[in-house]
């Protein structure tokens, strides 16, 4: 599975309680559309974390990395390489 | 036109503090009597502000005779924050008891939870030392996100960021702390047929920093429209003790000294007040740095960091939703 469909079903299957691939689309921002909270987002790190063996550190917690599906995949693209 | 700074000065720091004391003890006395329909007010002391002020509150407006106070000390409770409610329960001529919470929250396993989360991050944690937890993130614009402090009992201090499983479980293990409190605030409020008073101030109130079903549980709150700044303002014209009104803020929760700021707000009360104050009334994030000396960028964080409080905490607030309304209850 590519890490993007890794983290729109952790996303959908989480927090929107859905397997309807409609029902997130990958640019939205998780905090302006309020499907996360900053609670939420530390969530995410922690699945991020676990799930693709990457630390994020204090400086890359910022919404540019973390906000939606494809600023997460960018961020794990540039940290893997 | 007037600065935001200049409209802060006249609207908040110099506002009436007569009228608004006497707004809130009438507005109390009527809530008694029309909605609460009970018979005095409890007020758990904690030495800090906020209750030393909602407590001189209860007492204007319906006398000391028909308010109970109650100190509510565990072991990380510092000195002097007792040492103040006491000062301040002889000042205001209220009866009080003192009842240790401590063994209910060994009972509970508040202790032991909080120590075995602390331990994952520090497993040389032990008897004797001390923890604190600090936010890092608001101002510089990144998630707010939470470090563990501990002390060894040399006083070597040693920080380390907390993974969100750890944090979750400090967190929930110390709310056992306001929710036992409040459990025994409403013993009494029962068995004397009063109301409880809950102590946030507008800062705390508006950001959600309290425990639902703990502190966050009261049948009136007098002071969550007041911003901090105007709290201690009125302690001082309601003529509390100095050592209240010049008490730096604490949460008075874990063992380390730790304040409000550290824990929670990006930025300490004073400065808090204001941005919460401008941010209401439409200030800009230029503005804003304006006001506090910060930069723009920070001031921007700022502003996010009060809407996404605001969002993350507004279930605190709620009462539990119904899948259908009950029409016959909406009094």
């Amino acid at each position: 599975m590519s890490a993007e469909a890794q983290i729109r079903n952790y996303i959908l299957e989480n927090y929107l309680f859905t397997d309807d691939q409609s029902a997130l689309d990958s640019g939205d921002s998780f905090l302006d559309k309020g499907i996360l909270d900053s609670t939420g987002i530390l969530e995410v790190i922690y699945f991020l974390e676990d799930e693709f063996s990457i630390k994020v550190e204090d400086t890359e917690m910022v919404p540019e990395n973390l906000d939606s599906v494809n600023n997460i995949v960018a961020f794990i693209g540039r940290k893997s390489q | 036109m007037q600065s935001f700074s200049e409209r802060y000065e006249a609207e908040v720091l110099n506002f009436d503090r007569e009228q608004a004391a006497e707004h809130i003890c009438e507005t109390m006395r009527e809530l008694l009597r029309s909605k609460l329909r009970k018979r005095g007010l409890v007020v758990a002391v904690s030495g800090g502000i906020d209750s030393s002020v909602s407590a001189a509150l209860a007492v204007r407006a319906i006398g000391p005779k028909k308010c109970f106070f109650m100190q509510l000390p565990e072991v990380d409770s510092a000195e002097d924050t007792q040492s103040r409610s006491s000062q301040l329960i002889q000042h205001l001529g209220v009866e009080s008891t003192q009842h240790n919470i401590a063994s209910t929250l060994e009972a509970i396993g508040c202790y032991d939870a909080r120590d075995e989360a602390i331990k994952k991050t520090f497993p040389e944690y032990t008897d004797g030392w001390k923890n604190k937890i600090v936010i890092k993130g608001g101002i510089d614009g990144q998630v707010n996100h939470f470090m563990l402090v501990v002390q060894d009992p040399s006083g070597k201090l040693q920080e380390k960021r907390l993974d969100l499983r750890e944090y979750l479980q400090i967190v929930a293990a110390t709310n056992y702390k306001q929710r036992i409190r409040k459990t025994i605030e409403y013993y009494h409020a029962d068995r004397l047929n009063y109301a409880v008073v809950g102590t946030p101030n507008r800062l705390e109130y508006d950001q959600g920093f309290f425990v639902k079903n703990g502190d966050g549980s009261a049948d009136v709150k007098p002071i969550a429209h007041l911003y901090k700044t105007q709290v201690y303002a009125l302690a001082k014209h309601l003529g509390l003790p100095d050592s209240i009104c010049d008490a730096i803020p604490t949460t008075d929760t874990y063992s380390l000294p730790q304040g409000q700021d550290e824990f929670y707000f990006a930025l300490p009360y004073q400065e808090m007040d204001k941005a919460l104050w401008a941010h209401n009334h439409g200030a800009t994030a230029e503005e804003l740095a304006e006001m506090l000396g910060i930069s723009e960028d920070q001031a921007k964080f700022v502003k996010q960091d009060i809407d996404n409080k605001r969002k993350t905490t507004h279930y605190l607030h709620a009462k539990p939703y119904l899948i259908d309304p009950i029409a016959e209850l909406d009094l």
